[in-house]
């Protein structure tokens, strides 16, 4: 994960400063935006499928103690170890441990935002065990020793020259190659010899059955396949959120997923593990780091019910031009900025404010959270417990002096109005935060109350 | 206290009250799954379909495209010949990696994503389909449902070590959204569908 003192709005203006690219990314997300669309609207009854997904959801998270012990159960009986890791700390020393005792120091690992969530590569590399993200996108992003920006399209802000750049310095390719077909055929090769060599792969879970104690993770690449399968162990690190109830929801989720995420009907690979292959060990680590606390926010749980299409972020105005890494946080865009405060609300003050609150979020979520509303409702309870910017605290206090006095109201009125008309200057500079982002209006020549007063007959 | 039982506690104290499961029996359909829509969407993918009137003609059509010196395996009983590997023979899994196409039944097609399930019974050693460097699968052409809600109607309690739906061959976009076929896994996928009236 990034760490950063910089918050999102300064984050986002060095982004902007490649104006080309950020059009680029702005087009490129919209149009798997437009490719979820046409995806939704080939299913006729797309939106009873999102309202029973969401019901489903609210079920789970209504009794997510009990599935919580009927899933450990199944999987013990299948022949799984389960794991509990209460924070960030105790999963990665869980993962470290289990891979001490099979005496490994090299490992692959397939997606899973929950390890990006808990540094898991950091804390391994710092105790000399090297980890390889084997997703295509993952993968381009660590050899740039970056954290993804998006969930779904890790290297989304990144161009094919900078992928050719970056495989010519680590992977030995020729300079100046950008081919995508080439630069893909390099990884391939260089990832199998990884995939045939590790004795250890760690993947994410995508859902998990309370009532079989299976997991089920989705790729297009096959990445994850081909880590577990060669591997001597696997590892399957999920939120306890991660559950459903029974293996015929798996028929919802998975029609909703791909369709949300990229506009495909589904992903290349959707597999579903249950026992480990003989002679090899499997275990889940179900991780809580803050998710039983967001179960207890009244206003926020339903983020726990997020299935991470990134649906939300590829329709939001704010992400696309602001890109993934301007949210600071392991997980970005909308749905992340209502995630964070949780862990840390002084970190992450700034997120709920990295929105317009257009609702585009909401409307695309396949489980139905009302990710806008809660980005507002986070401004409040930020603002509240005293954790909004500094500029923006005086500023709403000078708001609510100057809104409390009818005679203050009007002087600043007309202050405003002559200042914007003779010294525009004093307003439109750089040491105001406002107009940075922002176009200042034409300012009318007097204000509703005075047009009244002269018109009043 | 451990942190089982910690994170049970506090589910247990912070869950919202109790919420219905909903019924998703209104996703059921006595229809029977379009073969041809099966086809369109797998080829749309990038998926190849042929339909093949027995597993003679797989036979003839697997050693025209692949000739005699790349190495095939197959578990199928029917297209015993045409490998000269025992898949029972494999102790060591990476021993697979040279594998060039692997032939399997499967169980079923989907519709609605061009998706077939395959489990570890017909995998016989679970990387196959995906460290071949291309992959066929077998279905007959009756086995088509129309959606993944059908699909777990099938599958129903059966029990499996490792299941997965395959609908296409590896790939990536993550270079610049560029589509690129053979990410990791198979860089092609083939389903024979067994027939005898080719209308579906």
């Amino acid at each position: 994960m990034e760490h950063t003192t910089k918050d999102h709005a300064e984050l986002a203006q060095e982004f902007n400063r490649d104006e080309e690219r950020v059009n680029w990314h702005d087009e490129t997300l919209w149009f798997i935006r437009e490719k979820r669309d046409k995806a939704a609207h080939n299913i006729p009854e797309w939106e009873a499928l999102r309202e029973t997904a969401s019901q489903i959801k609210n079920n789970v998270l209504s009794n997510l103690d009990n599935y919580l012990q009927q899933f450990e159960k199944a999987a013990i009986a299948n022949g799984v170890t389960v794991h509990w890791a209460a924070d960030a700390t105790e999963h990665n020393q869980i993962v470290h441990k289990l891979l001490n005792e099979v005496g490994v120091n090299r490992m692959v690992k397939s997606k899973s935002m929950l390890t990006e969530e808990c540094g898991l590569n950091e804390y391994l590399a710092h105790h000399g065990i090297e980890v390889i993200d084997s997703d295509l996108g993952e993968r381009i992003v660590q050899l740039a020793g970056e954290p993804p920006s998006h969930i779904v399209l890790p290297c989304i802000h990144k161009k094919k020259e900078e992928i050719g750049e970056i495989f010519h310095q680590n992977l030995g390719t020729a300079a100046g190659i950008s081919d995508p077909q080439f630069l893909t055929e390099t990884a391939r090769q260089h990832l199998r010899e990884v995939f045939l060599t590790r004795r250890a792969a760690l993947t994410g879970v995508n859902f998990a059955v309370a009532e079989t104690g299976e997991f089920v993770v989705c790729t297009n690449e096959g990445n994850a396949d081909m880590g577990a399968h060669l591997a001597d162990i696997h590892i399957a690190s999920m939120g306890i959120e991660k559950l459903i109830p029974e293996r015929k929801h798996l028929g919802v989720f998975l029609r909703l997923l791909t369709r949300s995420a990229t506009g495909q009907p589904i992903t290349t690979y959707s597999s579903h593990f249950k026992k480990p292959r003989p002679g090899s060990q499997m275990h889940i680590i179900l991780v809580d780091n803050g998710r039983s606390v967001q179960l207890g926010r009244e206003d926020f749980r339903n983020s726990l019910k997020c299935i991470r299409c990134g649906a939300c972020m590829n329709t939001c105005p704010v992400y696309r031009r602001s890109g993934g890494h301007s949210y600071h946080s392991a997980i970005a865009g909308p749905i992340g900025s209502i995630l964070a405060p949780n862990l840390d609300m002084k970190q992450y003050a700034d997120l709920p404010f990295a929105s317009t609150l257009c609702g585009s979020c909401s409307n695309v979520c396949p489980v139905k959270i009302n990710i806008h509303e809660q980005l507002y409702k986070w401004r409040q309870v930020l603002v509240k417990d005293g954790y909004a910017p500094t500029g923006k605290k005086a500023g709403m206090q000078l708001m609510t002096w100057t809104l409390s006095s009818p005679g203050l109201y009007h002087m600043a009125g007309k202050a405003g109005r002559w200042v914007l008309k003779y010294a525009p200057f004093a307003v439109n500079n750089k040491l105001n935060p406002w107009y940075i982002h922002r176009d200042l209006p034409t300012p009318p020549a007097q204000s509703f109350g005075e047009w009244y007063k002269q018109n009043r007959k | 206290m451990s942190s089982r039982d910690k994170i049970l506690a506090a589910v247990q104290a912070n869950k919202p009250a109790t919420m219905a499961l909903p019924d998703i029996g209104i996703f059921e359909t006595n229809a029977k799954g379009s073969l041809e829509k099966f086809a369109t969407v797998l080829t749309t993918i990038g998926g190849k379909v042929v339909f093949v009137s027995g597993y003679d003609e797989i036979k003839r059509i697997i050693s025209e495209q692949y000739g005699g010196n790349v190495r095939i395996v197959s578990p199928v009983t029917e297209l015993k010949g045409i490998s000269k590997d025992n898949l029972a023979d494999v102790t060591n899994i990476h021993d697979l990696q040279d594998v060039e196409v692997a032939i399997l039944n499967a169980r079923f097609g989907v519709a609605e994503n061009g998706a077939v399930w395959v489990t570890e019974d017909e995998m016989h050693i679970r990387v196959l389909p995906f460290v071949t460097q291309h992959l066929a699968l077998i279905i007959n052409a009756d086995t088509i449902v129309p959606t993944m809600h059908q699909a777990y109607e099938l599958i129903g309690n059966s029990a499996y070590g490792f299941g997965a739906f395959i609908a296409g061959p590896s790939k990536t976009a993550d270079i610049e959204q560029s589509l690129v076929i053979g990410a990791h896994g198979p860089r092609s996928m083939t389903v024979f569908i067994l027939n005898t009236n080719k209308s579906g």
